[in-house]
């Protein structure tokens, strides 16, 4: 994959040479199970003998401890909480997801760049400006989203790590609670997903079943790219 | 592209490559309106407490790429732009700003980032009522901050570019690069240029007659006190220090 390979202008300052890695995107919701399915895919490629990376969202060490800090003040206003995230993603981007990619890795990336402008979007921030800022973005080989019914995240979080604040969105003021505030905002969540999974081409996974199911579900793609035999409906471009 | 100021608030800015004394004249102009009875709000470039240790630690390991340079200085314009200059703005009130988007787009895209990239990134905040841009030739802007500064840092200096392993040299490289991106930007955005190799006094006295045309029929945000702005930020306690870096 070349330059071609990005939504936008990608890096111009930098070549990148031949990318033989695959980058496969796993997206959804808070509370879908995407760490959970991440892990069961990494160990079924690793015996299968494919070298695997993984990356995520705020992992990267030179925003991590800044975007905590500032997540915890709450007094982080839409754009640069938005620009916060994109200096996390442009770090990994460059220094870990492409590196990995260079070395013919297959990189599992839990959620991309399509969550941060969901949840932008929902906050008022302009759909074109979050597009234009993401041109420097690689396209993903394939992009798995994990769909899942508003009570069966809320089952799933409560029995969890418990409803938190940002999850929740509750700096929108929706509601006066985290569980209203949480199925209201999610509710918004999920159809910005719906219209970016159109938009990006995303494989939509029923996420309402068990994870052996979904799993399950989620072989099949990625073994037909492996193999070279996606349909073109399939491919994020 | 930057949005029409659509707010009550006056907003002025300078620019210009290290060394090109605008920190002296906005220094200058702050303290002439308020003075005269204005509400004024200074804002510095990379000045937000929110984003600072972020920068600190990439500047301390080199780990800034010219994209997440460029990201987090956004980031840092971003959150002094939501939290004090707009609402300012929109209160009525006369911003001052040392160094604004046209920084990045002359330094980001010196790096190397795609310049309509950097253009579109800043495209929520609005074109200045005045932008001043004091040029100086590259040689005069070089003696200033090399006589008056002990040390050139990494990334003033541009040492990531790796166009020279001299810090002054490249140094003198790079801020060749950035003035010839502001230069572009003159007609591109109409900035006011202002010859920096004229005595203080005298570029004071264009600022200021630009300012007071600007200024014409302005109410503004009344202050009856003359006494500054300061945003209280829970999480900016640590003041930023006004003028150089």
């Amino acid at each position: 994959m070349t330059a071609s390979g990005f939504y936008g202008a990608g890096f111009p300052y930098r070549d990148f040479g031949k990318l033989p890695g695959k980058l496969i995107v796993l997206e959804g919701t808070d509370g879908v199970g995407r760490s959970t399915q991440v892990n069961m895919v990494r160990h079924w490629l690793e015996e299968e003998g494919y070298a695997v990376a993984d990356t995520g969202l705020t992992r990267s060490e030179l925003t991590g401890p800044g975007l905590d800090a500032a997540k915890s003040g709450h007094t982080l206003a839409p754009y640069t909480m938005s620009l916060f995230y994109a200096a996390d993603f442009a770090d990994r981007l460059e220094n870990k997801i492409i590196p990995a990619l260079q070395a013919g890795f297959i990189v599992l990336s839990d959620r991309y760049f399509y969550s941060i402008i969901a949840r932008d979007s929902i906050r008022g921030i302009d759909k074109n400006w979050s597009r234009s800022l993401y041109g420097i973005a690689l396209r993903p080989h394939l992009v798995l989203y994990l769909k899942a019914s508003i009570p069966s995240l809320v089952q799933r979080l409560i029995h969890g790590r418990g409803l938190n604040y940002w999850e929740s969105g509750m700096d929108l003021h929706f509601a006066d609670n985290f569980y209203d505030s949480f199925v209201i905002y999610q509710t918004q969540v999920l159809k910005e997903l719906e219209e970016l999974a159109r938009e990006y081409n995303f494989i939509t996974i029923d996420a309402d079943r068990t994870p052996s199911e979904i799993f399950e579900d989620l072989k099949r793609p990625i073994r037909l790219l492996l193999h070279n035999r996606l349909t073109k409906s399939e491919r994020p471009f | 592209m930057l949005r029409p100021n659509d707010t009550k608030g006056k907003l002025i800015v300078v620019e210009g490559i290290d060394g090109s004394g605008k920190s002296t004249q906005i220094d200058l102009l702050f303290k002439w309106l308020l003075s005269k009875g204005y509400s004024v709000y200074f804002s510095e470039w990379n000045s937000s407490a929110l984003v600072k240790s972020t920068t600190k630690t990439a500047k301390k390991g080199k780990s800034f790429t010219p994209a997440t340079f460029s990201i987090l200085h956004c980031t840092d314009f971003a959150d002094r732009w939501e939290n004090s200059i707009y609402p300012l703005l929109k209160a009525g009130v006369i911003v001052l700003a040392d160094r604004y988007a046209f920084t990045a787009f002359a330094r980001d895209v010196a790096r190397g980032v795609d310049p309509q990239w950097v253009r579109d990134m800043y495209s929520f905040a609005i074109m200045p009522d005045a932008a001043l841009y004091f040029r100086v030739p590259l040689d005069i802007a070089v003696d200033r901050i090399t006589g008056a500064r002990a040390q050139l840092k990494y990334y003033e200096a541009g040492m990531d570019l790796n166009l020279s392993e001299s810090y002054p040299e490249s140094f003198k490289l790079f801020q060749g690069k950035i003035l010839n991106e502001y230069d572009k930007m003159v007609d591109e955005f109409g900035l006011t240029m202002i010859d920096g190799t004229l005595p203080v006094k005298d570029q004071q006295r264009k600022v200021r007659t630009l300012v007071r045309k600007i200024l014409a029929g302005f109410d503004g945000l009344p202050n009856p006190d003359k006494a500054a702005i300061s945003v209280n930020n829970p999480q900016a306690r640590k003041k930023s220090k006004k003028g150089g870096k």
